[in-house]
Order: C-alpha cells, then structure tokens, then sequence
C-alpha cells in the first residue's frame, strides 16, 4: 500500500471516529444503559456497600428500570427465575458483596440445573483491596464457578459494556443459565469514554448450537416410521427453544402418545388427546409402566434425570432411543441413544414432522387409557373426590382447576403439594408451570410467584406452597407489599413436612425423625404484611375461599388444612425400575 | 473390580481462550465427580492468545468422553480431545540434582549421561543438575540409578502430548483465530475420530 492511501485511510478512521460521540460514563452508568439496549424492564435486587455506586445511578433510571426491593438475595434471585420463566426473557438480579452474592448461590445453582437464563450483578470490594479479606470480601467467581454457565469478574470500567453484552448472549442463547457478573467498586466508580452499546452475537469458543444434520433426521423418521408402539417424552427444551407449535404439530401429524417432564408441563395442553400425563417418580401409570414397553422412544429437549428414569440399567432397554437435544453433552449421558439428533427442536422439529408419516396409534394409545383407568380408580378419585373428613391436596388443585380453567400460571415449591399440583394442575398455555424441578429448592414458590407476575401481568399466578417451604422464604411477604404484586397464594399444610414423612412412613419404618413442624399464624403472618387471607379446614369452604382468593384485588393468601398423613402415588421407589411403579 | 479393567490412562486434549478462572472451570469437572488429576499441563500454544491444556487421568472410556464433553461445553473451550497412550506422543520432563564431588567419586557421569539419555543442564563445584526426558519409566529409572549417591533434590514435569493423528491441528487453529468463526462452525461430533477429529 502506498503511503498516501495509508494516510488517507487514517485520516478517514479518525474523521469516523470524530462522528461518533464519545461521552464520559462512570462504569455504573455504562452498566443501566446495557440493561435498557438488553430490553430489561425490572430488576429484583438489594443494595449494600460494595454496590452502591449502581444503586446510586439506578435512582436517576428509575422511570426505565423497575427495581423490586427484595427482602433476602435468595428471594431476588428465585424472583429473577420466575420472571424468566413465565416471561421468556432473562431476569436480572442486583446484589452486593460478601452475604449479598453468598446469597444467590441456591439461586444460582437452581437456574443452572434447570437452565434459566438469568444475568445476576454482584457489587466486589475496590480492585486493590481483592485477597485481603477486605470487609464484606468473598471471592465471589470462584464460589459461583460450578452453578453459573459463566461468570467474570470486572476490574475496569472499560469492560463494561463488552462483559454485560456476552452475559446476556450467553444466558439467553443455546442451552440458557444463569451468568454472574462481579463489578468491583472502582469499575463502578470509574468514568471512561463510552462509545455506547453494541449487542453481542458471537464468541468465537463458544458454540450455542450444534448444526442440524439431515442424515440423523432421516435415521429418526425412518425409525419413527417403522414404529408400532413409540412414545415421546418432552421437557423443558420445548418451550426454552419456543418450540410449542413446531413440538404439537410433530405430536399431531405423527399420533404419538406423548408425556412430560415436570419442567415440560404445558408445553402442550393437559388436556390434548395425545397428551398422555407425567413421567418419574410421582408421574402418571401408563406413561411409566410403558417407557418399558414402548419400540421406539423420542426424546425431546429432556436430560434422563433420575427421577424421571428410576433404575437405569431398567430402562427402556427394549427402546431403540432417539434423542433431540440442544446440548451435546446430554446427548447419551444418562441414556445411550440409537440416534442423537443434535440441534434446536425449533429448528429440528419441523424435519422430522416433514418426514414422518401421518399415522394414528389407536391400539397403542387404549394402553396408556387403560393403565390411566386403574390409575383413576386407585390413586386419582381418591385423591380428587375423597370421602375423608379432611381435604386433600388433590382436591384443592381440582377445585382451583375448576375456577380458573386452566388459565393460571401455577407455581409450586418443592414436596407433596408440589407433585400433587403438577400431575393434576390444568395447563392450557405453555410458561405456565413454574416450580424448581432439578434442584427442589424449598422456598422457591413465594419469590418465584412475585417474579413470575411481574413476568406475566396480565395472568393470574397461583403459588401452591407447603407449610415447610412457606417458612423458608415467608419474609418476601415483605416485597409484595412494597411492590404491591398481586400473588394468589395457597398454603397446603399438613403440619408435616410431607415429603420426607412419606419417605419414613415408606422406607423407615414411621420413624418420623424431625417432620413434624409447627408453623405460625400464617394468616396473621399475611395480615402483618397487609395481606389478607383466610384460613379454612372444611371442604364445604374450599369454593367460596378460591373464589374470594382468586377475585380479591391484590395478593390474599389462602391457608388450606389438608389431611396430615396423606401419601403421593402412584411412586417409583429410589432404586426401582419405572415398571415397577406402585399404586399404594 | 471390574470397573478397574476397563480403565486406561487418558490424554485430554484442551484448547482454550487465555482467561482467569477457566482452569477452575475445567479443574471442577474432574474434582466434583472425585476424579484425580494425574497431570496437568497448561502453556500457550502456538497461536496467540489460545493455550492448550494437557490433562492425564486414569479413567474408562465412558467416563473420559462425558468428561470432554463437559469441558467442550465451558464457553472458553475452544476443543477438547481424548486419546489413549497408544494415540500419542508423549514425554515428561525431570531434573535430578545431585552432590558433583559424590558422582565424581563413585559413578562414572559419562555413563550415566550415556545410559540414561541424560544431560547435565549444570555443573559446579558443589553441585551437578542432570536432565532426562522420557517416559514415566525411565525418568523413575534415573531416580533409583542416583538414589544411593546422595540425591539432592528431584522435581518432574507433568506430561506434554503430542497426537499422531493431528493433521491440520495448526492450520484449522489458524483458521479460529482467523475465521472467529461464524455460523458454519459446528460442534465436533466425531471427537476423537481419527482425521476426523478437527471437524469444524
């Protein structure tokens, strides 16, 4: 090149450079104007100390960034899930050093297992103060390293604009999860020229999604296609991809029965005629009784987790198995598959319905029917239709079903009431079934109910929560009368902790070691919050206190004796194959 | 036990991106499933900013692919591979130092240097270092051999590994720093498949 045209060039990049305005930002600044490119709208967090710098710009965004003061980092965070869960995007979630982040690893470690996007900041102590064991120091990367899909510490305020556009490619794209990003003081402080703010698209290690491979789709139909008995099961990846449409007209045009991981639920309607019920431990009959009979298996966006397959080296043996997963590192991790069909089901999905043959399984289909026959008869009038003196959990879900149509978003905690309300909750849309599925984080409900309505305002959000869990996280009651959400709660309490009292009764005897919990006034508890609420131990009351609950303008909490020694079946036993599946 | 025969000594394989903590993210994978590291090495390559880690573990072939699969899929890792010993070229490094006026003394150094392959990297009055590269064996080897004249100290490299079925490994490493590669770079799903283990 000659040397005039090389300055020529400069001359042209620095005249480039001239146009765009370079403003000086402090790192804080750099940090809101990110989340508003990013299309964040609300943020759950608590300040402290080492993140005050943020908090101290965010008091000028305040008409573009709707912050929800949190009372606990664990409530913001579970928030933060929710809000990804029923809205589709990424939730985002402020806390600051030390006890602040400490406080989100559960949070962190539920996301990451079942995969929410979600972008946490967390406030550091000054750059030059980090390995002192300055006041309120903890090394925040290391701890979160095992449950963040990435995490990254910031020193300089000029990272800021580059770190937060890959926190948030990273947390929506491929496989989501939670992404942690630590700010120290200084970077919040620090005023650097910024040349605004440029949405990541690319990172050149990281591969979001494998390509489609159109020889694994032909083997898959080809194998679909011979089928006399298939089955598919589907989990979440369906809806994390927004796959629901692709997914029910693969379903349709093939005639498969189909069932659900709980993380799956709703991806399709409860009610769909091919929608066949739930899968593991606490699932429905047929669905697991025949995951042992079935010739071909098709899995879609599920991970084999052990509580859906029982014993391995039972399952599905007979099964030539198709897997569709977006992650290559489930591809045969708990389940050896005849044919990995790497890649998104939104886009893999509709290959393989163009594909397969428009078929009908009747005779397949009246085996599910009559499994799912016994299983009313033994397990599901009972627990619907009791003739008990006292309510059961069922009948409090069925009553709910009754009202609301299938029209609510249901969030459960973890435990009894939480597989009661996911096998008989009525789902009609998808992103309505919030609960914590891999990781059972008691506590998870309350929080995760206030992020889920901010998610989805126009719908009503039912948290159904046990008296245990309701105890873990029972000072968010504090968030929703500042925020003033509206959250339907329901507390089903048995005056056990259920689960692992079912689990003694079972397994040990009734040597009910510490299950026998005392709650508080959980109405007085509300009505300390403002919240009013009702408490009721007689079945004739159940529809008139929904109906109060579910017209009440605003949040109103509902107590919900339910009778103490009630067992959920039917039931894989840990160690069992899922054909072995116990009615009682 | 039976899972004992299956296991094999393991090289894996890593080429990343040079950032702080990804050593912790890829040394997590191992120690969460109670995995031993046998050896570890990580330096950069020859491309810059990409560094290449060589790990040595005692594993089955089930357990060895899982595992870079999971290391594959850290956001910093650019590849990960697995071989066998059988698959690879591989040397450690050793260095023995030892009294200079004890080995002069007692032991012919010609014939050490000769039978051992060793070099002497230093020689002083008061102490002599002696190199060996080589296998696990032979650096041992030199050990016992020196032993009884008054070792003074001994360190060993971990392993380094070259894969002999690597053609191309420099130019598509090019190819990702030059390319940053875009959509029509996919996941390598014939890890480990001979020539085809570059599979962009």
């Amino acid at each position: 090149m000659e040397t005039q045209t090389i300055v020529q060039e400069i001359g042209d990049i620095a005249e480039e450079a001239a146009k765009t305005p370079v403003v000086e930002v402090s790192g804080s600044v750099a940090l809101l104007e990110a989340l508003i490119v990013e299309g964040v709208d609300t943020i759950f967090g608590y300040p402290g100390g080492a993140i005050m710098p943020i908090y101290d710009a965010l008091f000028d965004y305040n008409d573009k960034l709707n912050h929800i003061l949190v009372r606990h980092e664990q409530g913001g965070i579970h928030a933060g899930q929710g809000y990804a869960r029923t809205s589709g995007k990424c939730g985002v979630v402020f806390a600051t050093s030390g006890p602040g982040a400490t406080n989100l690893v559960t949070g962190l470690a539920d996301a990451q297992i079942d995969s929410t996007p979600l972008v946490c900041i967390t406030g550091q102590v000054f750059a030059h103060l980090l390995g002192t064991d300055a006041f309120q120091e903890t090394d925040v990367i290391n701890i979160t390293t095992p449950v963040t899909k990435w995490n990254y510490q910031v020193t300089d305020a000029n990272e800021i604009p580059e770190v937060i556009a890959k926190a948030f490619y990273i947390a929506k794209s491929g496989r989501p999860g939670p992404v942690l990003i630590d700010i120290t003081k200084n970077a919040q402080i620090q005023l650097f020229n910024y040349k605004g703010y440029t949405k990541c698209n690319h990172i050149r290690s990281y591969r979001p999604k494998p390509i489609v491979r159109p020889q694994y789709i032909q083997e898959a139909a080809a194998l679909i296609n011979q089928a006399k008995k298939p089955f598919i099961l589907w989990g979440q990846g369906v809806i994390l991809g927004s796959a629901e449409q692709e997914f029910k007209a693969f379903v349709e045009k093939s005639g498969i029965p189909a069932a659900w991981t709980i993380l799956g639920a709703g991806a399709i309607p409860t009610d769909h005629p091919l929608n066949v019920g739930m899968l593991g431990m606490h699932g429905n009959y047929g669905p697991n009784v025949l995951t042992n009979e079935c010739d071909v298996l098709i899995a879609i966006g599920m991970r084999f987790d052990d509580r859906v397959t029982g014993r391995l080296d039972k399952y599905a043996k007979q099964a030539k198995v198709i897997h569709l997963d977006i992650d290559p590192a489930e591809i045969d991790k708990n389940v050896k598959s005849t044919v990995p069909v790497w890649g998104d089901c939104k886009e893999t999905l509709p290959l393989l319905t163009a594909l397969v043959e428009g078929k009908q399984h009747n005779e397949w289909l009246a085996k599910f029917n009559e499994y799912t026959r016994q299983e009313v008869e033994q397990v599901i009038e009972p627990e619907l239709n009791p003739t008990t003196a006292e309510m059961t959990m069922g009948e409090v879900i069925k009553q709910l079903n009754e009202i609301t149509k299938g029209e609510a978003v249901i969030v459960t905690d973890v435990g009894q009431h939480q597989m009661v309300a996911c096998r008989y909750a009525k789902l009609n849309n998808t992103r309505s079934n919030v609960t914590s599925g891999g990781l059972g984080t008691m506590g998870f409900a309350l929080p995760a109910a206030i992020g889920a309505k901010f998610g989805a305002q126009d719908r009503t959000v039912v948290a159904i929560i046990g008296d245990g869990g309701f105890q873990m996280t029972c000072q968010e009651l504090g968030t929703i009368m500042q925020s003033g959400i509206d959250v339907k709660i329901i507390i089903l309490n048995n005056r056990f902790l259920g689960m692992v009292r079912q689990w003694q009764e079972l397994f040990n005897s009734r040597r009910y070691s510490f299950v026998d919990i005392q709650s508080p006034d959980f109405v007085a508890l509300a009505a300390a919050y403002r919240i009013p609420g009702k408490v009721i131990d007689d079945r004739k009351d159940l529809p008139s206190a929904l109906n109060e609950m579910l017209s009440n303008k605003g949040s109103f909490l509902l107590e919900v004796m339910v009778t103490k020694e009630n067992n959920v079946f039917p039931m894989v036993p840990q160690g069992c194959s899922v054909s072995e599946i116990r009615l009682k | 036990m039976s899972e004992d025969i299956e296991k094999q000594e393991f090289n894996i394989t890593v080429y990343t991106e040079n950032q702080i903590g990804l050593l912790n993210r890829i040394a997590i994978i191992f120690t969460r499933r109670k995995i031993n590291i046998d050896s570890l090495n990580t330096s950069p390559s020859e491309i810059e900013r990409i560094h290449r880690f060589n790990i040595v573990i005692n594993e089955s072939e089930d357990v060895v692919r899982k595992l870079t699969r999971q290391i594959e899929k850290q956001v910093e890792v650019l590849k990960c591979y697995y071989h066998t010993n059988a698959d690879v070229i591989w040397q450690e490094m050793a260095l023995y130092k030892v009294s200079t006026d004890v080995i002069a003394e007692k032991v012919s150094v010609e014939r050490l240097l000769r039978e051992n392959g060793a070099r002497v990297v230093v020689l002083r009055k008061d102490y002599t270092v002696f190199e060996t590269t080589g296998h696990r064996e032979e650096t041992d080897n030199l050990i016992s051999i020196l032993q009884p004249y008054g070792l003074i100290e001994f360190v060993r490299s971990a392993r380094v590994a070259i894969i002999k079925d690597s053609d191309g490994f420099n130019r598509k490493l090019r190819e990702f720093e030059r390319l940053e590669p875009g959509e029509d770079v996919i996941e390598n799903e014939y890890l480990n498949q001979g020539q085809k283990v570059f599979t962009m």
